[in-house]
């Protein structure tokens, strides 16, 4: 079955992003396709590549990054989102004329459409929030 | 059109359980998932209403978040299912819909 994912909170506020993983974890294992991982709102904020928690404890953005390394997964951030919370990546930091960006390994930044499609193309759509 | 509706909000904390049962068709399930578990501990008020909606409502809480929380599962009201995140991925595939109460 194909699945779709979405992320409305960030890191360490909320168990929004860790229920998302560990859902996305399990129908992957399961033999499931997820065909992306939308993050909206304060939810951009898990694709960060700076986030340097404490040594003991899980690195939320850093797991989402892995996932999407093994298992090929789409991991996408809205953009209107990302620009408002200073999620940039280089060709967006160049236009707004920033000295950084922060997008961490196999997130991308692009619109919601991105959504709109992820819930046409999954048999299911899973929103995690607050 | 059968439903699985998703309730991560504690019923001390929010109306979201309320609002779902009163809206939920019957024989759609309902799974407590992160906050959304205390609802399903005994005895208090949530689960006097939990232990209602059963006869119409397959019910399910989510084992992590019970145990993160520190709810033992012989405190839970009776006729609750308990699954682990696989268990949670199974029932979205038997459900046509799913639904978040956030």
């Amino acid at each position: 079955m194909k699945f779709s994912i979405m992320v409305n909170e960030g890191p360490y506020t909320h168990q929004a992003s860790d229920s998302a993983y560990h859902f996305t974890e399990a129908a992957l294992r399961a033999g499931h396709q997820i065909v992306r991982v939308f993050f909206y709102h304060d939810g951009v904020n898990n694709g960060t590549r700076l986030s340097v928690p404490p040594q003991d404890d899980r690195n939320v953005c850093d797991r989402w990054s892995q996932l999407a390394q093994q298992h090929q997964l789409e991991l996408i951030l809205c953009v209107a989102a990302a620009q408002r919370r200073g999620m940039l990546d280089a060709d967006e930091a160049k236009r707004a004329g920033k000295d950084s960006n922060n997008i961490a390994p196999g997130f991308e930044i692009s619109g919601l459409g991105q959504l709109i499609d992820a819930g046409i193309q999954a048999d299911r759509t899973i929103v995690f929030g607050d | 059109m059968s439903v699985l509706h998703i309730v991560n909000k504690s019923p001390y904390d929010r109306n979201s359980l309320e609002t779902c049962l009163r809206l939920a068709a019957a024989g759609s399930a309902i799974l407590l998932i992160e906050d959304g578990v205390y609802a399903a501990r005994k005895p208090s008020s949530a689960a006097d209403t939990l232990q209602q909606a059963l006869d119409n409502h397959p019910l399910y809480a989510l084992q992590a978040d019970l145990q993160a929380r520190g709810l033992a599962t012989d405190s839970l009201i009776d006729g609750i299912q308990l699954v682990d995140y696989d268990g949670f991925v199974k029932l979205t595939t038997e459900y046509d819909k799913t639904q978040s109460w956030l």
